[in-house]
């Protein structure tokens, strides 16, 4: 099943090891993660386990629409911050200058900017494994539990439904070390929580916050890879004598792999990109530095300080760093899934 | 031929297109950042301008936060389609008087509107602020608010402490502070908003001392910053070493300690004006006192300086929108407007008229409060060192305070090591920013 | 069930418990300063019980609260929001479906060229484009229309990747037998893919749904007219920090307003795709 080498040629069907009825609707969501398949290579042609259908025009008009709005809404407006990178520019573009790469020299040079990418490591790496482990645990609970199961489901996944500016606003009446509710239980109980001046405590901070509105995605994708997986293994498994531990680690876990690896990627993309909304509202990426992160530096150098230059060469080194950072999760990280 | 139809139908369904009102009315756009309580007031306002009069109609729109309010605004001009009326937040005052020829200065609308600009009728400190240095005011001074004292009077009573005679000197708050503190009356004895604004930049005017050269960047662009000369470092040494065993409490970079001292934490709070609100409704018993300045510095107190923000209005109109702009400015102005505005929403009254009839009224008898920023920014005429603060990076300036700051009161650096980086970090950041 | 002793039963409710503890308290705690006076929320700490003020700020906020200070009814915000949730919804369902379809069923030039192009689009944040983006939507004519507010929120790579990886994993077999049987594109997508990719479609209707439910900067942006706004630019008109008064009660109420539908979405459309999973164990 592991397949570390691809026998793509002689693949014929999909590359599941159990039958597959015609109405599995679910296998989809296990069907997550992106496989590395013709892409990368090159001679996708023969290497095509793919069965056809033999049309000139139509795949082009098919893929027309998306490739339309990603050139106008996406490719266009990042060229345009790729010229941006190398203006030294006022905000109302009243004066420029094309200066070439210094924009990315003095980044690149600034001990802030090394400083930002340090704590993105760490709180990327920590967002990610929290938000997925709190996730995979409360999934195989509720894959575990007949009685009330349904209703735990849906407890668990709406939060999910709160949007970034409400939930920032909770935050900040929660944990805020000023106004939070839980702040003062945290202080009552005698721990001298106090994010606002140490900076552990404000990346504890940021890091649950993030987690907590990602739990409930991943719980979602891990609930319907476990339904996926065919109950018949786990119990051939158990007549063996394989206690529960292992099976979960030997069987389970191996199966879940397309569905982690696809929420690996969604979940470094998310809290790269999609978590300065959460700082801005925690702390502001305080205190000192200790939690401005490389997306919350784009943003604060740009929206704020109304540094476009410097900002927009922050994002094409953050665009370079998300898709080597993709393709290095493609090429070695997806190597190790289990296809099955 | 399915997936057109489909794609037809939500095509389709976007044409919802809505370009209204062809009257001969003059629209004007406002695009503002009011939240809360003072966004009705915008509403109402705009109303009632609008009914006023039938040739002129202004369009109030909400877009978002300060930051949010001007990157719209930029992103409108570079798109050619700004509006007519754009408020900006004091720290963003340099950024918008660096883009001569993107804005039309306040003076000259005024003018076209056949009302010239009369300096005399304004409250000097909030006009100089919004102003060039040769007097002409470019932006229309909308919410201004001061920072002063507020204590709650329980714990004063409690701690011992003189209910009716708040400190006035902050070797006094601290005083009172510890006792309140060492009494039990509260777990904290001060707290404070702003650290940037209230205890540097007011801090600065408020005794007299230099913020910066160039008159604080007023009469020019090139500035140096000063805040580490030995008066900055005594408060700031004096604030972190009270932080050491809680006697001051760090709320935040903005408005978050308002919270602390709401909730009964800290007895004494030094805050902007505009957050009378919040304190009055919260039902507190409290009493407000001037901002406590500095009894070695020469001429304490001076003036203090306004925050808050200010109308501008975006070049490359037609003269037609330009005198609908000055109608409602003039509008805005009128004794009647002013006087309403700066009682029921508190901001700061933008002419000496309005004032003296909401003096007249016996306004301040019941409102005490109410008077005191006016008077700290009407007491002396300003000084070189306490017009404002002008930098074409304030906002980044600011944060670059806060993170020093924040280390000093972490116990990681002293008051003197914070100060001097912070000057020596904003003072590249001024060079970077000016050397477009 | 296997080993599913009462001990392990019970951990396991215990888990998930406390899990639901975790992850829906800052809802439930919404729900809970929605009912009290303004005046216990302006002095923290906030009680963890709820209040006796249900009725009447509900009340008040439907009845002029929201639409005071939001300047538009509640319901022309609701009615926005839900269009552009439903827009960008089907919208990126219906172009990244089609676009997936021909990705894997058809073979032609520059085919995995498209999909590296459409894949990269999941990094680059909307504040860095917001400049040029908001210049082409001028220019284009769409500030304060619908299609403005929508389009550009379709532009996204992960409904795109997740169809195409359950497109993969149908059998060969399938498409060949439909060939056998003479169907061609359109019939196997509407009588076989669509059929399949229900649960897929449905939990992508969900995600979507709710990615445009709560945008924010977006749509503050692009509308000028306050009959536009969507319920959490409202909501956020509403509040204020610093220096003016905000009236928290009123505010929470306009939370639950904004959370209520976008939770009715996802309770319903789990129970159907969730059908979906169950029905193929058996």
């Amino acid at each position: 099943m592991p397949q570390s080498s691809r026998p793509s040629a002689t693949k014929k069907s999909a590359p599941h090891p159990y039958p597959l009825p015609v109405t599995n609707g679910g296998r989809g969501i296990n069907a997550g993660a992106p496989q590395a398949d013709e892409g990368h290579s090159g001679k996708e042609e023969a290497l095509s386990p793919r069965v056809t259908f033999p049309n000139k025009v139509l795949p082009y008009l098919l893929v027309a629409p998306q490739l339309a709005i990603t050139a106008v809404f996406f490719y266009w407006p990042a060229g345009q911050a790729l010229y941006q990178s190398m203006l030294r520019e006022d905000p109302f573009g009243l004066n420029s200058k094309f200066v070439w790469f210094d924009n990315f020299a003095r980044v690149l040079s600034d001990p802030n900017y090394v400083n930002s990418l340090k704590v993105t490591v760490v709180f990327s790496i920590a967002t990610a494994f929290v938000s997925m482990a709190v996730a995979l645990l409360l999934a195989v609970m509720a894959d575990k539990v007949i009685r009330g199961r349904g209703i735990y489901r849906t407890l668990m996944i709406w939060p999910y439904a709160v949007a970034p500016a409400i939930a920032g606003m909770l935050w900040l009446f929660l944990f805020n070390p000023s106004i939070g509710t839980l702040a003062y239980g945290l202080r009552w109980l005698g721990f001298d929580w106090n994010p606002l001046l140490d900076g552990t405590d404000a990346m504890v901070l940021v890091v649950t916050a993030a987690s907590w509105k990602q739990i409930s995605y991943n719980f979602l994708f891990f609930v319907a890879g476990l339904q996926a997986i065919p109950k018949t293994l786990i119990e051939a498994a158990a007549i063996d004598g394989a206690g529960e531990t292992k099976r979960f680690w030997t069987i389970v876990f191996p199966l879940l792999a397309p569905t982690t690896f696809f929420l690996l990627v969604v979940n470094t993309v998310y809290a790269f990109f999609d978590t300065f909304g959460i700082i801005h509202a925690v702390t502001g990426g305080g205190p000192g530095k200790a939690t401005e992160t490389l997306v919350y530096k784009v943003y604060n150098d740009g929206f704020v300080n109304l540094i476009l230059g410097d900002s927009a060469a922050q994002s094409v080194i953050l665009m370079v760093i998300v898709i080597g950072l993709t393709a290095f999760q493609f090429r070695f990280v997806e190597k190790k899934v289990h296809y099955g | 031929m399915k997936f057109q139809g489909v794609a037809a139908g939500i095509a389709a369904s976007f044409t919802l297109l809505s370009t209204s009102s062809a009257f001969a009315v003059t629209e004007i756009s406002w695009w503002h950042a009011m939240t809360g309580a003072n966004n009705e007031v915008v509403e109402t306002l705009s109303k009632e301008f609008n009914e006023s009069q039938s040739e002129y109609k202004v369009t109030p729109v909400f877009k978002g936060t300060y930051p949010e309010t001007l990157n719209a605004g930029i992103a409108a001009y570079r798109a050619k389609q700004p509006p007519a009326i754009m408020q900006v937040f004091d720290a963003g005052t340099g950024v918008m008087m660096a883009a001569e020829g993107a804005i039309k200065p306040v003076a000259d609308i005024l003018s076209m509107g056949g009302k010239p600009f009369d300096k005399s009728q304004y409250l000097p400190g909030i006009v100089a602020y919004y102003s060039k240095p040769d007097g002409t005011m470019l932006s229309f001074p909308y919410n201004s608010s001061s920072p002063i004292l507020y204590y709650n009077k329980d714990i004063f009573q409690k701690a011992g402490l003189d209910v009716d005679n708040p400190p006035k000197t902050w070797p006094e708050v601290w005083d009172a502070a510890k006792k309140i503190k060492t009494s039990g009356a509260a777990p904290c004895g001060f707290t404070t908003t702003w650290l940037t604004w209230i205890h540097t930049e007011n801090f600065a005017a408020w005794n007299n001392v230099s913020f910066g050269t160039n008159e604080n960047g007023l009469a020019g662009l090139d500035v140096e910053l000063k805040i580490n000369s030995p008066i900055f470092v005594k408060h700031f040494q004096e604030l972190a070493d009270l932080a050491k065993d809680g006697t001051f409490k760090y709320g935040g970079r903005t408005s978050e300690a308002k919270q602390i001292f709401l909730a009964g934490e800290c007895g004494i709070f030094t805050e902007s004006s505009g957050g009378l609100g919040d304190v009055v409704k919260s039902g507190m018993n409290f009493g407000t006192g001037s901002l406590p300045y500095e009894p070695e510095a020469q001429g304490a107190p001076q003036n203090t300086i306004p925050g808050g923000a200010s109308l501008w209005v975006f070049a490359g109109k037609s003269d037609e929108e330009y005198k609908g702009v000055a109608a409602f400015f003039n509008f805005l102005s009128t004794t009647e407007i002013q006087a309403r505005l700066h009682q029921v929403s508190g901001y700061l009254p933008v002419t000496l008229e309005a004032y003296e009839k909401t003096k007249a009224d016996g306004f301040y008898d019941k409102n005490p409060a109410r008077e005191i920023p006016i008077k700290q920014m009407m007491g002396k005429a300003p000084t070189e060192n306490s017009k404002g603060v002008r930098l074409a990076n304030l906002p980044q300036v600011r944060d670059i305070e806060n993170e020093e700051f924040e280390k000093m009161l972490a116990g990681d650096q002293t008051a003197q090591q914070a100060l001097d980086k912070a000057v020596e970090r904003g003072n590249a950041a001024i060079k970077q920013a000016i050397g477009n | 069930m296997i080993g599913s002793s009462p001990i392990r039963t019970f951990i396991a409710h215990a888990v998930l418990i406390l899990g639901i503890l975790i992850v829906a308290f800052p809802i439930y705690y919404t729900f809970v300063a929605s009912t009290h006076s303004l005046q216990t929320i302006l002095r923290p700490p906030l009680p963890l019980l709820p209040g006796d003020r249900f009725w009447e700020n509900y009340s008040t906020a439907l009845f002029g609260g929201i639409g005071r200070i939001g300047g538009v009814s509640v319901g022309t915000l609701l009615y926005n929001t839900t269009v552009v949730a439903l827009a960008i919804a089907i919208g990126k369902i219906v172009i990244s479906i089609v676009s997936a379809y021909a990705i894997v069923f058809f073979r032609f030039p520059f085919r995995m060229t498209f999909f590296w192009l459409i894949f990269i689009t999941l990094m680059l944040p909307v504040e860095v484009r917001i400049l040029p983006t908001y210049k082409v939507m001028v220019d284009l004519g769409l500030i304060d229309t619908y299609a403005g507010l929508t389009l550009p929120l379709m532009a996204s790579a992960t409904a795109t990747l997740l169809f195409r990886q359950f497109f993969m994993t149908i059998p060969g077999e399938l498409v060949e037998a439909a060939r056998v049987d003479g169907a061609g594109p359109f019939r196997f997508f509407k009588d076989i893919l669509l059929p399949l990719s229900k649960t897929n479609i449905a939990a992508l209707f969900v995600i979507q749904f709710i990615y445009g439910w709560t945008q924010y900067l977006w749509p503050l942006l692009v509308t000028n007219r306050n009959d536009m706004n969507t319920i959490v630019i409202a909501l956020r008109k509403m509040i204020s920090f610093a220096d003016a008064d905000t009236e928290w009660h009123l505010v929470m109420v306009t939370c639950m307003l904004a959370i209520i539908p976008p939770i009715l979405v996802v309770v319903l459309m789990q129970r159907w795709f969730v059908r979906g999973l169950v029905d193929t164990e058996k």
